[in-house]
């Protein structure tokens, strides 16, 4: 992609008055105010889900039971996975487009300003809700974040209304946010800002809202279902009413297998966005990038019943779902190929975002690939339900969306700030992280296929080393983090001043506005040729 | 595009809405889940309070809201650029609404085509059925569920078809009141709109009747198993949307009774009328399904 700017830069010192105190945050309507909030109040989650991973990994460090109840454990393995999902790494993503979608598109802001902060603002309050539910009699939600009908049903606490009704006001969040994105994109671009000119950044978020806004309604019709059967009588899930716990299953899957897109395609944007630069080179295939976005986007919506193979389904569903969900690896594939060609024989250089990038493409393969081990039905019979699944799923999460979001942060750091991070502490931050986090996810793969379940406080003796040094592991990786908040409360603060470019390979329109970038850019539109 | 397409969009200023919507939201998630729980315990308790306050706060910040709104596009404010926004904008969260209903027609399929041959030994389930449930009969509507509770039908006749009936008329009486509102005809666009609020009421008043006749008469709750789930979540989430709807609609009457609105910029009419069309659609399907087949 090759865009320039033209001018219609002019005076924007002119305009760059910004409004000071508490009230700038409660009523903005900026999209580099809201990026920042909703980034700041991704980390705070990423701590606090992190914090309740810790817990687990503390309870699990040796068999037997040390220092929580049952039922407080299964809290925190929910409260975590809900956590991390939906108030850090998809808020985290939110923030990003925030900052960097109408910087990237030549727009004068996000196209329906008020809703944006309305999207972000509900999100503190839903998580508080949320987090009250743990201190309630009884405790918060323990049903595991993927609430199966009948544990979030029949066997689920008083806690459960109060889970539905902040479910569904993050669903609100999600959908506004989503709708923002989707007509920012349509609708805002500069003139000769043309489809198939558009950054990776902007296409996979694009597709994404597109996901987001199919999807969470059907959460929020799914956890609708919950509270009726829960408190008032109905039997969606009950087959003694004619109803069927497996369609909680489906219906919950349906949304949950975009989801997971959700998560990552954004991801495959900033990782696109950051290895041509580095690389010094342009994007190798860049239509086939958008092409292999798309098609992942389309299969999500086929494959979503490969979480439920052991549910009994006929074996032509198996098959069929089996078979879609092995055709997601060819797109992925294309992708992972032209991250590989676009260094292949490039001038590389290995600055923070980049190392982050590369772990990213290494480490998210690795948990691809365990994906198409699950994929297969009969495999997946074994696995089901064991840390092999966790393995995986924290390996596309942790080190697929969470390590993209750090290269991304490191990436745009200096366009946010004004000032250049401390590399050395960067690189400190990265090294320690990767190091920790195979420590963490890599054993689970054994444990798991030696046959260990998920989601329980105790363990038969023979996982009992695995454990111990995947419980050191997590213990390293949420320390590691806090270097990470320590290069952020740097950079933010001062450092070596950052140029309008910042990065010698860096292309596109966010790179032509000066370091920090101003309140407002592109108040007229760029021209772009 | 013409130079046009592209004059200074406009950026709003600083606004206290959204954060006073955020609080709406809070007390209405809060009070709700906590109301829910000392409904169906029987205790007294604040959740009540807080609900019916958070929907006051949010009333009071629509209006808020929608009063900037419409004072900026009075003004001029809003260019050619600023209306797309607005009308992808709602059409995207229309197809938001579409997969909502989705979810439940989703359940409704599900459990008519899968869940009941199932409970009566499809498919792998054989034992299934002679274990749990050997007297159980596949049928819909499912008159008598797996654990024996009874209800009778609801006919697709009569009231139903009426209602069908008066839908259609009002989609089509909104059609003409666009026309004439597009023409400049303000007085076939008052008496279309007033019409069609009225189709609505009348709609809206048939359904709770209609509701009262189930429970009281046919014995058809929200208990009485998964015909019964899903024809009163669907029936009422879509009266809801009607109820929705209609108020949207009443705001846009004051506001063609005020003069706004002219035949080439009127986003809010076709937004309500846009939405109104889907809540049709949305009954045109739910009637097939839920009614007639």
């Amino acid at each position: 992609m090759s865009a320039a700017v033209t001018d219609h830069e002019h005076d924007h010192e002119h305009h760059d008055h910004k409004p000071s105190g508490i009230k700038r945050w409660f009523y903005t309507t900026n999209h580099k105010d809201i990026g920042s909030m909703y980034l700041i109040f991704a980390l705070v989650m990423f701590f606090i889900g992190g914090a309740m991973a810790m817990v687990i990994r503390a309870e699990l460090f040796q068999p037997g039971m040390q220092f929580v109840e049952p039922n407080f454990f299964n809290q925190m393995t929910t409260v975590h996975g809900l956590i991390m999902v939906f108030g850090a790494v998809m808020p985290a993503f939110t923030g990003l487009a925030n900052w960097m979608i109408p910087m990237m598109i030549g727009a004068p802001d996000m196209a329906l300003p008020r809703m944006n902060n309305w999207s972000f603002w509900i999100l503190p309050f839903a998580f508080l809700i949320l987090l009250m539910s743990l201190f309630m009699p009884g405790g918060g939600p323990s049903f595991g974040w993927t609430f199966y009908a009948p544990l979030s049903t029949t066997y689920s606490g008083d806690s459960t209304a109060l889970f539905v009704f902040s479910v569904h006001i993050m669903g609100i969040s999600s959908i506004m946010g989503a709708i923002n994105v989707i007509v920012t994109i349509f609708n805002l671009r500069a003139p000769g800002m043309t489809w198939m000119k558009m950054p990776l950044f902007v296409w996979t978020w694009l597709i994404t809202a597109f996901l987001l806004i199919m999807v969470m309604p059907v959460l929020a019709g799914v956890v609708t279902m919950v509270l009726t059967d829960k408190y008032f009588a109905t039997s969606f899930f009950d087959a003694a009413g004619g109803g069927d716990p497996v369609l909680f299953q489906h219906i919950f899957w349906f949304f949950g297998h975009p989801e997971v897109y959700i998560m990552i395609l954004p991801a495959f944007g900033i990782v696109s966005s950051i290895v041509p630069t580095f690389a010094r080179k342009p994007l190798f295939g860049y239509a086939s990038m958008v092409y292999a976005t798309s098609s992942i986007a389309l299969l999500s919506f086929l494959v979503w019943a490969h979480h439920m193979f052991t549910t009994g389904m006929p074996v032509a569903g198996a098959l069929f779902f089996m078979y879609c969900t092995m055709l997601i690896a060819v797109p992925t594939g294309v992708k992972v190929f032209n991250w590989v060609a676009t260094m292949w024989r490039g001038a590389m250089t290995f600055e923070v975002p980049m190392m982050f990038a590369l772990a990213f493409i290494v480490l998210f393969t690795i948990g691809g690939f365990s994906g198409l081990m699950l994929a297969i039905t009969p495999a997946d019979f074994q696995y089901h339900d064991t840390y092999f699944v966790v393995a995986h799923f924290h390996y596309v999460l942790v080190t697929g969306a969470v390590f993209s979001i750090i290269a991304g942060a490191y990436y745009w750091l200096p366009k946010w700030t004004g000032f250049m991070y401390d590399e050395k502490l960067g690189q400190w931050h990265f090294w320690c992280s990767l190091i920790s986090v195979n420590l963490l996810f890599f054993p689970m793969h054994f444990v798991g296929l030696a046959g260990m379940p998920r989601r329980i406080p105790d363990y038969a003796l023979q996982f009992a080393d695995f454990n111990a040094f995947i419980s050191i592991g997590g213990f390293l990786f949420g320390a590691s983090q806090l270097i990470f908040v320590w290069v952020l409360v740097k950079c933010a603060r001062g450092g070596e001043k950052a140029t309008a470019q910042v990065w010698e390979g860096a292309e596109g329109l966010e790179w032509e506005v000066p370091s920090p970038a101003p309140y407002h850019t592109f108040e007229t539109p760029p021209v772009i040729k | 595009m013409s130079d046009k397409a592209y004059e200074k969009y406009y950026v709003p200023a600083q606004s206290p809405w959204p954060i006073v919507g955020a609080v709406a939201l809070f007390l209405i998630a809060f009070g709700a889940g906590t109301f829910v729980n000392e409904v169906t315990k029987q205790q007294p308790g604040f959740g009540g309070y807080m609900l019916a306050a958070g929907f006051v706060v949010l009333i009071f910040m629509l209006f808020g809201w929608f009063k900037n709104v419409i004072d900026e596009s009075m003004s001029g404010l809003y260019s050619a650029q600023m209306d797309r926004s607005f009308r992808q904008g709602m059409s995207w969260f229309i197809v938001s609404e579409v997969m909502f209903f989705m979810a439940f027609f989703g359940a409704l399929f599900y459990g008519r085509v899968i869940a009941l041959d199932w409970l009566s030994g499809g498919s792998n389930n054989a034992m299934t059925f002679e274990i749990l449930w050997p007297s159980f009969e596949a049928m819909w509507p499912l008159l008598k569920t797996p654990g024996g509770i009874e209800t009778q039908a609801m006919p697709a006749t009569g009231l139903p078809l009426i209602n069908t009936a008066i839908l259609i008329i009002s989609s089509i009486t909104l059609h003409f009141a666009h026309t004439g509102l597009e023409q400049n005809k303000r007085g076939q666009l008052k008496l279309m709109l007033l019409v069609t609020l009225l189709l609505g009421a009348v709609f809206l008043c048939l359904q709770v009747y209609e509701y009262i006749h189930a429970y009281r008469d046919l014995g058809l709750t929200l208990a009485s198993g998964f015909y019964g789930n899903t024809f009163f979540l669907l029936t009422g989430f879509h009266g809801m949307h009607v109820t929705l709807g209609a108020i949207i609609l009443l705001f846009v009457f004051f506001r063609v009774l005020k003069g706004h609105f002219t035949p080439e910029k009127h986003f809010a009419f076709q937004a309500a009328a846009w939405y109104w069309h889907f809540v049709d659609v949305v009954w045109l399907c739910l009637y097939v399904f839920v009614y007639v087949i």
